[in-house]
């Protein structure tokens, strides 16, 4: 599994097309979550991210390996950009040994220590000041990694935010913090709880850079996290990046979005990421005519293929619940 | 062996480690350029530098977040929170995050890290400075807790926790700061945590005490007429040497458990529970607990002295005991005590 990671983590580093394939494959598992749903086979709840897809391929594709990811518990695609594979997210979510930690995690809870992928966090705001504390172990051990923490909107609004980034500013280190603006925080719209149009614009109370991203366009997001991280190797501290983006679908499994005004999911689908992101490598010569469509048939396929497989799979059992609380 | 304050017990078990392993640091309020407001730190910025020992904001999430951050990814970081009252607008990353990502981890990620924090009444810091709060985290598993009685069993905890590989709160009593006692340093000094000391031996009761009721307890038992206690210092909360209490218990018959911090929730009642439950044939008498009122640290000097247990009252509670074969009301219930 662990070599099967790593080359899907290097795919997404090195290949813009893989980046497409890999953002057809979050959708895919994330549509196909809501017909587990429907057959009873999920317990609990689920956050899944369609739409978001541009920022985790984007995040993943700027940094390296050893690199340390906090996300948090809308964490399936930046997990699966990361490398996690269908079966890893899928078994988590379904609670079977296949899942990234063997299914007790459940949907919120994913990790993968060989692409940095630290526990993901349920807690709103928790990863920030954890990961300006894995900044500290590269900045005390003088290695050149950095760590990221990906949060929503509504963890700007958390004093582990301001905490975290101030902490990272006053120490100046290695940290990328980014914050998914998807309009929502949990049932409520952005305007609602921040009195500001832009979270970046908190930067300036850091004295850290703060940059407005384009989180529906993959490139975009890619080469601001690039930039942000070149900062940071060199020794020049945090950066605040927000991407700007949509979630396609409710909070969690209950929420069917009936708060959205009429009209805005269609407006944000015009410039769906992984649509204009086809597009955009066909522009370039990079995929044929057509050939978007057949990767996400096929990729899609194969997403289906990984769900049929772990439903197959074992629960975890008694003895799982007695392992990994001490160590 | 050496002579040396409490405080600086610590501070040189955190140095030591840190001579020991690069991968120690220390952070907290106050922690590097001042020494930490208590001085357990005093000497370690000078000798390991600022990348090592750091002064963190006012900001106990963020530091504690980092200290989580850190040890996740390879320290093992040693932070500070000056009064354990202030972890409250932390207790998300220790409970909630450090223990627990072993186990969202798959066993992967390990959270080496130390949360020092000073904790009790006896200095007259009000309520809100003078709690001792082992409740906010016995009852939460992946986490271990080791509580310092003095000098002695500072220095070895100390350490014992910074190598721990999973998250160990130490609290140390802040009104043994000062308290000066003889240490043994060095590895051979290391106390395992998990491991009770047993400090006087006698026939007729087991005192099982923790922190600040260590020396109470130790006071009460030279004080005593007419019988003699095992006196049982738990050092680690938990998980907590169940095998210490037992044998003992076994052997005398009867058992006191005596906490700083109010009855209900307490750590001794856990104490009292396995007790009764798997050595009931043994007792020859109801164990008791000695405790502080269900109220908050009073300010006063005098009502502050009334609301800890001293070590006169815990002779009178066990003397009665022993004399009537029943458990005898807490001080506060008794007819008039209140006027």
């Amino acid at each position: 599994m662990s070599s099967e990671v790593l080359a899907r983590r290097e795919a997404v580093r090195t290949d813009r097309t893989a980046r497409f394939e890999r953002m057809v494959e979050i959708r895919a598992l994330e549509d196909a979550v809501r017909g587990l749903f429907a057959e009873g086979l999920v317990h609990g709840t689920t956050h899944t991210c369609q739409g978001q897809e541009a920022v985790s391929v984007g995040v993943a594709a700027a940094l390296r390996p050893t690199d340390s990811v906090c996300c948090t518990y809308r964490g399936h695609g930046m997990g699966m950009a990361l490398g996690l594979t269908p079966q890893q997210v899928c078994g988590e979510i379904m609670g079977r040994v296949v899942g990234s930690i063997g299914g007790v995690g459940g949907s919120m809870h994913l990790c993968e220590t060989s692409i940095g992928l630290l526990p993901t966090m349920a807690i709103v705001g928790a990863g920030v000041p954890v990961a300006a504390g894995a900044a500290l172990t590269a900045q005390v051990r003088g290695t050149d990694d950095v760590a990221v923490a990906v949060f929503g909107d509504g963890a700007a609004n958390i004093g582990a935010f301001h905490e975290g980034i101030n902490i990272a500013s006053i120490w100046k280190l290695p940290a990328i913090f980014i914050c998914e603006n998807n309009q929502y925080g949990e049932y409520s719209p952005i305007a609602a709880t921040t009195p500001i149009a832009n979270i970046a614009d908190r930067a300036v109370s850091y004295g850290i850079p703060g940059e407005v991203v384009d989180g529906q366009d993959v490139d975009a997001v890619n080469a601001a996290v690039e930039a942000a991280a070149a900062r940071a190797r060199a020794g020049d501290g945090p950066s605040l990046l927000e991407m700007k983006t949509y979630r396609y679908a409710g909070h969690s499994r209950s929420d069917t979005a009936p708060y959205r005004p009429a009209g805005e999911f269609e407006k944000w689908y015009e410039r769906d990421p992984i649509n204009t992101f086809g597009a955009r490598l066909v522009a370039e010569g990079l995929l044929a005519d057509g050939e978007p469509e057949k990767i996400t048939a096929r990729v899609t396929e194969q997403v289906d293929a990984a769900v049929a497989e772990v439903k197959t799979a074992d629960s975890p059992g008694v003895a799982s619940m007695f392992e990994n609380v001490l160590v | 062996m050496a002579r040396m304050r409490m405080n600086q017990a610590i501070a040189a078990a955190i140095g030591d480690e840190m001579r020991e392993n690069p991968d120690v640091v220390t952070f907290g309020e106050d922690v590097a350029v001042a020494g930490g407001p208590f001085k357990t730190s005093d000497g370690l910025l000078e000798e390991f530098g600022p990348l090592r020992v750091r002064d963190t904001p006012i900001a106990e999430m963020g530091f504690m977040g980092a200290a989580v951050g850190a040890a996740a990814t390879g320290l093992r970081p040693v932070a500070e929170i000056m009064f354990v009252e202030f972890l409250g607008v932390a207790l998300d990353q220790l409970v909630t995050e450090a223990a627990k990502f072993n186990y969202l981890s798959g066993g992967t990620v390990r959270v080496p890290m130390v949360m020092r924090a000073s904790v009790g009444a006896g200095l007259g810091f009000g309520c809100q400075h003078s709690q001792v709060m082992e409740s906010w985290m016995v009852g939460s598993p992946g986490l271990k807790i080791a509580v310092l009685s003095g000098p002695g069993n500072a220095y070895g905890l100390t350490r014992a926790a910074i190598r721990d590989d999973n998250p160990v709160a130490v609290l140390e009593p802040r009104i043994l700061y000062a308290v000066r006692g003889d240490v043994t340093t060095g590895v051979e000094g290391i106390i395992p945590l998990g491991q009770a000391a047993t400090l006087a031996s006698g026939n007729d009761i087991t005192l099982v005490s923790c922190g600040s009721t260590v020396r109470t307890c130790l006071a009460a038992a030279g004080e005593a007429d007419g019988w003699t206690a095992d006196v049982i210092d738990l050092q680690t909360l938990q998980p907590w040497d169940t095998e210490a209490v037992l044998s003992s218990v076994a052997r005398t018959g009867r058992l006191a458990v005596v906490e700083e911090c109010p009855y209900s929730g307490g750590w001794g009642a856990d104490i009292v529970a396995k007790v009764v439950s798997e050595a009931f044939g043994d007792l020859s008498a109801p164990p008791m607990r000695i405790t502080a009122p269900d109220v908050h640290v009073p300010f006063g000097k005098e009502l502050e002295q009334r609301y800890l247990p001293s070590a006169e009252y815990v002779t009178a509670q066990v003397g009665e005991l022993l004399a009537t074969g029943e458990s005898p009301p807490h001080w506060w219930e008794r007819d008039g005590a209140l006027v």
